[in-house]
């Protein structure tokens, strides 16, 4: 049995999905793209370089026709901001599935809960499919279900930071509380963190920095590939019970 | 000849002066803008991109290109 990951009512294979942003050029990021298996990436809505006619862009490197193209709001900070990004973003090319991101404070680039719960409700009336880049809190979580949300998608640390996982009970509960797809958004540093978090039951990972800024990202791409599957492998598997004593591995019978 | 004043606009936050009664597609033309890889914004309004033969430009007007770039 194929093993899918459907958001709102499209499917995907892969169950990383990649950011496009902090490569050291185009050509980079394509590759590492390729080499992870991603099926979606994400990328952010900004100003076209008048001046600079010939610069290369993004689309020029990764075909939208060929990857589905996550439209995010990175860089805002308040609800009106992030709804002009994203009517902007679908406006290039219809554009519904979308990962809202509202931020709260520069520094730790949380989420901005009260203006993403609000942002949230008026773009799935307007038509989107709005994947939603949040807290860890799981009320927090089904408020967002209540109001439209496609995908719930709480940070493991904050982004760019590496850290991992810093509250496995919190996506657990948040796992038991939402039939939404849970993916992990931000934060994670090494292929192990994406294991654990398919372990916990997520439906996927997001990742950019930690394969982007990896020294060699296309080790990583494939890494956090592997990781990915492994670690959704494991949890389809239902694993052994943890046990404080040794249970020996090989029969008693016939011992000489 | 009559000298033909020209009108200032802004385009992605930086000045410019065109022709008066420019189109929006004239303009988007000249800077050899591929439309069906950006969105455009004019006064804060997104302008559906069938109609911008139709839409002249005219003093201070803020118009805004946006595509998609690399982004987490």
């Amino acid at each position: 049995m194929k093993d899918i990951l459907k958001i709102s009512n499209k499917k995907f294979t892969s169950r990383l999905i990649v950011g496009t942003g902090k490569y050291k050029n185009f050509a980079q990021c394509a590759k590492s793209i390729k080499l992870s298996g991603a099926d979606i990436v994400t990328v952010a809505v900004r100003r076209v370089n008048i001046s600079d006619k010939k610069k290369p862009v993004l689309m020029d490197y990764i075909d939208p026709k060929k990857i589905t193209y996550l439209p995010n709001t990175a860089g805002c900070f308040t609800s009106s901001e992030a709804l002009r990004t994203l009517r902007l973003a679908r406006e290039i090319g219809g554009w519904k599935l979308v990962k809202l991101e509202v931020l709260g404070d520069k520094k730790l680039l949380y989420p901005n809960m009260i203006e993403t719960l609000k942002s949230t409700e008026i773009l799935s009336k307007e038509g989107f499919e709005v994947m939603v880049y949040c807290s860890d809190d799981p009320l927090m979580a089904k408020r967002l279900e209540n109001v439209g949300a496609v995908a719930i998608m709480p940070l493991a640390a904050p982004i760019g930071s590496g850290l991992g996982i810093l509250n496995k009970v919190n996506i657990q509960i948040l796992r038991s509380k939402t039939r939404l797809p849970l993916i992990i958004d931000a934060g994670l540093g090494q292929a192990s963190d994406a294991s654990l978090a398919m372990e916990l039951g997520c439906d996927g990972v997001l990742i950019n920095t930690a394969i982007a800024k990896a020294k060699d990202p296309f080790i990583m791409a494939e890494a956090m590939k592997h990781s990915v599957i492994a670690g959704r492998k494991s949890f389809l598997s239902g694993r052994i019970k943890k046990t404080l004593f040794g249970k020996a591995s090989s029969p008693k019978k016939g011992i000489i | 000849m009559k000298k033909i004043s020209k009108v200032k606009i802004t385009i992605n936050g930086k000045k410019r002066l065109i022709n008066p009664k420019m189109s929006l597609r004239s303009l988007l033309y000249n800077s050899r803008i591929s439309l069906n890889k950006v969105a455009i914004e004019l006064n804060q309004t997104i302008i559906d991109k069938k109609r911008i033969n139709k839409i002249f430009l005219k003093a201070n007007d803020k118009i805004e290109i946006v595509h998609f770039i690399g982004g987490g």
